[in-house]
């Protein structure tokens, strides 16, 4: 029963879609998934999230709510255990700010750096390895940014570990390394070793695969 | 500052110290403004310079080096939406979002739309000429539309009440008509936006967001002069 009020729409190479998938798995919530065929986005899709037309949506009760990050906050403050956001508003400010700076800085960057060639792409892969050791501050020495546990900012973040490592590899430029970044790699390694992280994961070879072939058609559309 | 919410003794030990860097033209700082002033909250407010930085500013916010930035007891917080929840949950009184989870959700999102696709699309009908402005003209237009519905049967996006999504649009009601002014382009006409018009009117005659407004011929007078700056390197179409 429980399974039927709580619908994910999304998309198995999608990181958005990730992180609820994520946050869901960590609250042990049920719930049904859907997977969009993007190309050919179903009506449901289109009718859930007419501003966007985009996945993540996740439907709760037959309300739905898009925007991944601000899915995370509705499933945290509806589903109780094991909560991802701190109490202290001063650490959920915190949270907030660095999950912000993720989602603004450092994904699109790693993205820039995937979708572009030549002097732009050294560029663009610069200004990741930046934001990314930005990003590193943000940290506090921690062994997670939720602390001991997994918390909001590790699953807002996560996602860009194991897309900037195949970002790497794809572009041959390193985004991410032990050297000049030791904590923030440390990080990525322990948080894809997580059990439920690593359960959620879709096939490695096969995301390397997809992410290829994107590659190939972006760098051929731009010019 | 408005003192006329009573506030109780625990509140003004929260107060002790809460100092907001700001400039007297950004609209990010205005809602923090705003936030504050609508919750009866005293603070000292400094006002950067932001082609000379205080070396303070430059403590409080590494990352980005902008404002606003509110410390409260030597803490800084950053990034206005950021900052509007923070405020909401550290001081309860006149609260800026709704209780139940899916209206929270939906208020972060029209917050976020509006950050995310209104002001830049806003912004790119400012700087653009010719072709690609009446391009820029109508994404901005669509994007305005999405925000009409939102205003259906309501006086403010919050209901009855201003609320966050109000703060975080609260630019469209004083900046909109100096874009539109000196770029000499209607946005918002009273035939295709009758909500939002109405909106802007009621959101900038309200009490406390009224005793905010910068001088609207200083922001002429600032965007007047950005503006020859973005349309001089644009090449002639």
């Amino acid at each position: 029963m429980a399974e039927e009020t709580v619908k994910l729409l999304g998309y198995w190479a999608s990181p958005f879609a990730l992180r609820v998938k994520w946050a869901l798995k960590l609250k042990g919530i049920q719930y049904q998934y859907v997977e969009e065929d993007l190309p050919n986005k179903s009506p449901m899709l289109l009718q859930y999230n007419p501003v966007h037309k985009k996945v993540p949506v996740l439907v709760h009760d037959d309300k739905p709510l898009a925007e991944s990050l601000i899915i995370l906050e509705y499933i945290d403050e509806v589903w109780k255990q094991n909560p991802l956001l701190p109490i202290d508003p001063y650490e959920r400010a915190k949270a907030r700010f660095w999950a912000k700076f993720a989602e603004d800085k450092c994904g699109p960057a790693v993205m820039a750096a995937f979708s572009k060639k030549g002097e732009e792409k050294e560029k663009a892969a610069k200004e990741a390895r930046e934001n990314l050791k930005t990003l590193e501050s943000g940290l506090e020495g921690k062994r997670f940014f939720g602390g001991e546990t997994i918390g909001f900012v590790d699953i807002a973040a996560g996602w860009i570990g194991c897309w900037a490592q195949m970002t790497g590899e794809i572009i041959g430029i390193k985004l991410i390394d032990a050297e000049t970044m030791p904590l923030l790699d440390a990080w990525f390694k322990d948080f894809l070793e997580v059990p439920f992280i690593k359960e959620c994961m879709p096939p490695q070879d096969k995301l390397l695969e997809h992410n290829r072939e994107f590659h190939k058609i972006l760098t051929a559309a731009s010019t | 500052m408005a003192s006329s919410a009573v506030v109780t003794a625990n509140q003004l030990i929260i107060m002790a110290e809460l100092k907001l860097f700001r400039t007297w033209s950004s609209r990010f700082s205005l809602r923090v403004v705003w936030a504050l002033d609508l919750k009866g909250i005293q603070y000292d407010t400094i006002f950067e310079d932001l082609s000379n930085k205080s070396s303070l500013l430059l403590q409080y916010n590494p990352v980005y080096k902008k404002v606003p930035v509110l410390v409260h007891n030597g803490k800084p917080l950053l990034e206005s939406l950021v900052i509007l929840e923070y405020i909401d949950e550290t001081w309860k009184q006149t609260p800026l979002l709704p209780e139940d989870p899916s209206e929270r959700a939906m208020a972060r999102f029209w917050a976020k739309f509006g950050d995310d696709k209104v002001l830049p699309s806003i912004w790119n009908v400012f700087i653009k000429q010719g072709k690609d402005q009446e391009e820029a003209i109508v994404t901005a237009q669509e994007n305005l539309g999405c925000v009409e519905r939102q205003l259906t049967g309501k006086k403010f996006f919050n209901g009855e009440t201003i609320g966050l999504v109000d703060l975080a649009f609260g630019w469209l009601a004083n900046l909109l008509s100096v874009f539109e002014e000196v770029c000499g382009v209607t946005l918002i006409d009273l035939e295709k936006f009758p909500l939002l018009l109405e909106w802007i009117q009621n959101f900038a005659d309200a009490p406390i967001i009224k005793e905010s407004w910068p001088p609207r011929d200083k922001l002429i007078t600032k965007y007047q002069a950005l503006h020859e700056v973005y349309t001089s390197k644009e090449a002639p179409k």
